[in-house]
This record gives C-alpha cells, structure tokens and sequence, in this order.
C-alpha cells in the first residue's frame, strides 16, 4: 500500500512537471485541445448521419448506440489520458532516449507513460461523456443496482483492455520501429469499432473482435446487459460478466510483451 | 566492483537485397570481453568509433541484455536487477540528456529525488555541495534548454550523483566541450575519484581525458580488448610523439632540422614528426622559421585510431592482456 501510494506520488511529480514544461507553450495548448473536440465530435456525427437515413442500426436505436458509444468512449478516454504517451515510444526508441528510463529505478512502463499527461486528452472523454448523458436521458433503463455496478465495471474493464491492447501494440517497436500506423490501427482503430454493436459486422470480424483483440468486452457485451439485448455473436449475454476477467488477463499478456520487448531492445548508435 | 567475463553482444541486422528479400547478417558489436574493476578505481576506456564502447558501457548499466558472458556490477547482474542496480550507479551521456529540457535544473534535480526516493536532508546537502564544486549556482533556475553545453554537463554529473552511487559509468562526457569546460568537468571527476572514492568507468576518444585521469586504461577495438594496462605506458610512447605541421610560403623539399624529422610534404605542406621529450614546439618552430618562411601552423596530438593501429603493429607491446 505504501509502494502504491509513492508511486502514485511519483506519477504526480512526474506528471505535473510535464503539465508545468507545456504551460509554456499555452497557445498550441488551446489549438490542440480543440482540435481534439472537433475529432471527437465529428466521430460522432457520423453516427448521426447514419441514423438520418436508417431508423435503427442492427436492431439498436440512437439512444442505445449512443449508450454503446459513450461507454466505449470514455474508456477509451481514461486509457488515452493514463497511457496515451505510449504513441511516442516508437520515437523515443529510434532517437535511443528510451536509454533514460533503463538508468533509473523505477518501471519503464511507468516512466514511458508517466513521462506526459496530456490535459488536451480530456477532450475526448469530456465529448465522450456528454454522449454518454444523452443516451441516459433518451434510453429508459430499469435501473438495478448490478447494472450500476457493471456500468463503473465496464468502463474500468475497458479502459484496461484497450490499455493491454495499446501497450502489447507499442511494444513492437522494439523489434522494429516505424509501425506506429499499425499500431494505431489497432488501438485508435479499435475505440471505433467499440462505437458501433459489433452484430453489425461480417462474421469473421466479430469473432475478431470478440476473441482476438477483445474489443467486444470492453462496452458490447456489457451494454447488452444493461440494456437487456440478445447477444448476436454467440448467442451469451452472460458473457458480460467476463469483462473484468478479460481485462485482467489482457493486461497480464501485456505486461508480459512488454517485459519481453525490453530485453530485445536494441538501443541506438553510440 | 565491476566484473566482466566474455562479455559478448551481437545484434541481427537485415539489408534490403533487391525488391523483396532481405539478406540477415549477425554483427558482432562486442567480441568477448573480459576485464574487473577494483573499487575506487578510475579506469579508461577507449578506442575508435563503432569500437564496441557504448554497447558495453550499455550492457553494464542494464540498458542492453548482453548475448552472452558474464557481468556483474556492485554485485548485480545489471539486466535482470536493473532497478535496483539503478540506485547504485550513476549514468552520464555525452550525447543524451538525463534532465527535464523544459523545466530549470533545480527542478529536474526534485523530480530526480522523488525517482530515487533520496531522504529530503541528503539531498539539499548532496546539491549544496555538488552545486559548490560544479559553481551551478547562476544557472540553477533556468531552463535545460537553454543552458549551453558545459553547463548541461555540469548538470548531467550532478543529476547522476544526487543519489550517491559507488560506481560512475561517463559515456563521452567531454565530447564536443571546449577547453575551459572540459578541464572544469576532468578536475571535478578527480576530486570525486580521489575524496569519495567513486569508481569510474569512461569511454571517449580524447586520449587527454584518459591522461589527465585514469591511471589504467582498456583499449577497445571491433569488440575486443587489445589492451588493459597502465595509461602511463601508452602515453609514454606516444603522447610524447607530435606532428607539427607548417604552411610555407612557397613548396620546398622537406626541411632538415636537428630535432624532428618531415614525416610527410604537400605542395607547401610539411608535417615534422618531434618528440616533446627532446625538443618543444617553440623551438621546432624557431628553426623551421630559420630555414623558411612560415605562414600558418598547427600541432596534432597522436589519435586514438593512431594508437590503436600502433597498438595492432606491434609497436606498443600490450602490457598485458585481457
């Protein structure tokens, strides 16, 4: 508990000293935040234009694909927000300034994602969240008190498998760099698919998505409980229930691709 | 203090050979190398550009997993006890910074206690001492950034001692440091060597660092040890050899002189060889001028690429061998 509580406070050093080094630069600070809005927003206008010309999406109406996307979206948010730095492994790797955080004794995980707290992120989540209101004020949920709990579930479990997702993805670079689109493709790629029920999709790619890289777990099988829908993969609404444990194990594998991509990095030059 | 037994790295490398294939080649970038440091040792280590200095200096701080060998630092195997062979040592390089760029040093050296979870009353002493030593003092508070190069590295020695490591690993630490600085940061590096007893390990290719501090040094080159031995028994040899070399007036055949010897001419160009323990510059100078009509000058010191192919001819007998 003690090692939590000052790692935490080293994250908050960490952070704020990023936080304090960007304040100098307020102006690109403000344009990049709203850039981020505008990304976000447009992301769900899509959404709205498809709605404009059908009157539900693969069984699911405005209000509940708007509770899908909400959910998907702010876990997606809190996991850009803690770990979002890890789109600039590939450079730290090619320019040899990963060497830094090998030196020091702390994780580099930790270091690589504590090395930055991008405030312009909370754009996301706070867009993310202003969906995520509408939907509940257009969806009449029979409210239940384990609903409640795997809506806060969900979202934490999310976070987490994007989070698993993102870093196994990032840790290719240290085998070879350069691959920061794929990458994105996945995770970046990944929240956009969360946004949209996944019975929408060909066979192959829910499966994909169920049981490959387990996008399906972070806001699908969850929403279908809360909203009380029948599951068009496999036919197991149950299978929200496995959200916590999906994430857990994803995080595991992750961890384990990460520590294994350490040993394998090359540094560079002299 | 630091133990290396056939420390060996080799890495994969692939080259575009036509369209589509890829033709995989194994580079051996350290070769087997074998050497121990003592505790309060000063020990340099040398040798040319892609010699296979950073890559060891990388596997002994944990930055590298070697391929294979052995190597033991303070007691750890650096790789696999990284963290905490991390609060033991302290990393300097030349050409990458271990601050914050945006935020002033003091500022970098806080985040730095909080990494290394140094008590706050070690710290404020370590940092009042190291700023006295180093005269940090007019720059404390401005940004990295904008500090100029000797005053980063005077930053950078301080940010890897604030934590009080036994061992000292300086990769270029000199590199691209005009004189005034670089003689500020070698006198520092003795003053801790001699009152604290840090051992120091460090690569550079200015055969003058190595002179000034490490009583032994360790020739590196194409990842093997060519020598581990006194620096006195290299520099004697060849530090003491120098070239001067004059612009003339007009092309002449090579001068004559008592005491140095035209190793080379072109066109106006001569280089004369003498040895700084039988003449000096001045009077190599004065009978050149005797002779000719001089019109610019300058003097080389012997290169460590020098040294290295002396070193492989035969010329300097390696001492002894690791």
């Amino acid at each position: 508990m003690a090692e939590l509580w000052a790692r935490l406070t080293t994250y908050r050093r960490l952070a704020g000293a990023s936080i304090r080094a960007r304040a100098q630069y307020r102006l690109t600070f403000g344009l990049d935040f709203a850039a981020q809005l505008a990304a976000g927003l447009s992301d769900f206008l899509a959404i709205l234009v498809i709605f404009h010309h059908l009157p539900r999406l693969g069984g699911w109406s405005l209000p509940e694909v708007a509770f899908l996307y909400g959910m998907a979206g702010i876990s997606f948010a809190l996991t850009d927000l803690c770990i979002g730095q890890l789109d600039t492994l590939g450079q730290m790797i090619r320019l040899g300034t990963f060497d830094v955080f090998l030196v020091r004794p702390l994780g580099s995980l930790f270091q690589v994602v504590a090395s930055e707290l991008q405030l312009k992120r909370l754009a996301k989540a706070g867009q993310a969240g202003a969906v995520f209101v509408y939907a509940l004020a257009n969806l009449h949920i029979g409210w239940s008190a384990p609903k409640l709990v795997m809506v806060a579930a969900s979202i934490g479990s999310g976070a987490a498998i994007f989070s698993g997702v993102w870093i196994a993805g990032s840790a290719i670079s240290f085998w070879t760099t350069d691959v920061q689109e794929i990458v994105n493709s996945f995770t970046y790629g990944g929240s956009f698919l969360t946004s949209y029920p996944i019975n929408i999709f060909g066979a192959w790619t829910r499966r994909f998505l169920a049981f490959v890289v387990p996008m399906a777990f972070v806001a699908y099988y969850p929403s279908l409980f809360i909203l009380d829908k029948p599951d068009a993969v496999i036919g197991q609404p149950a299978l929200a229930f496995a959200s916590p444990l999906i994430a857990g194990l994803t995080v595991l594998a992750a961890a384990a691709v990460w520590r294994f991509g350490v040993r394998h990095y090359r540094s560079t030059g002299s | 203090m630091i133990e290396a037994a056939d420390l060996r790295k080799t890495f994969t490398v692939y080259r575009r050979a036509g369209r589509l294939r890829r033709e995989r080649r194994q580079v051996t970038a350290v070769d087997g190398v074998s050497f121990s440091v003592e505790p309060g040792e000063m020990v340099g280590y040398i040798g040319p550009n892609g010699a296979g200095k950073s890559t060891t200096i990388k596997m002994l701080t944990g930055i590298l997993v070697p391929s294979s060998g052995k190597v033991l630092v303070a007691g750890l195997a650096p790789a696999r006890k990284r963290t905490e062979l991390a609060r033991r040592i302290g990393v300097v390089f030349g050409n990458r910074s271990l601050l914050w760029w945006d935020l002033p040093l003091r500022d970098s050296f806080e985040l730095l206690r909080h990494i290394y979870r140094v008590p706050a009353v070690d710290h404020r002493g370590r940092l009042a001492e190291l700023s006295e030593l180093l005269d940090l003092g007019p720059f404390l508070d401005t940004p990295v950034r904008q500090l100029s190069l000797g005053q980063r590295m005077r930053g950078e020695l301080t940010a890897a001692l604030l934590h009080a490591p036994k061992v000292l690993f300086l990769d270029e630490p000199t590199v691209g440091l005009d004189i005034v600085s670089k003689a500020r940061v070698r006198d520092f590096l003795a003053e801790l060597n001699r009152q604290r007893g840090v051992t120091v390990l460090l690569t550079t290719h200015d055969l003058s660092d190595i002179e000034r501090l490490c009583p032994r040094m360790l020739i590196i080159d194409q990842g093997k040890v060519l020598y581990d031995g006194g620096t006195a028994e290299i520099t004697a040899r060849f530090e003491a050899e120098r070239t001067l070399v004059v612009d003339l007036a007009e092309t002449r055949p090579p001068l004559r002189l008592a005491r140095g010897s035209v190793v080379r001419t072109d066109g106006p160009r001569q280089w004369i060889k003498f040895r700084s323990t039988q003449t000096t510059a001045a009077a190599l100078v004065s009978a050149v001028s005797e002779q000719a009509q001089l019109v610019d000058l300058s003097i080389e010191e012997p290169s460590i690429e020098e040294v290295v192919r002396r070193v492989y001819t035969g010329e300097a007998v390696p001492a002894s061998t690791g």
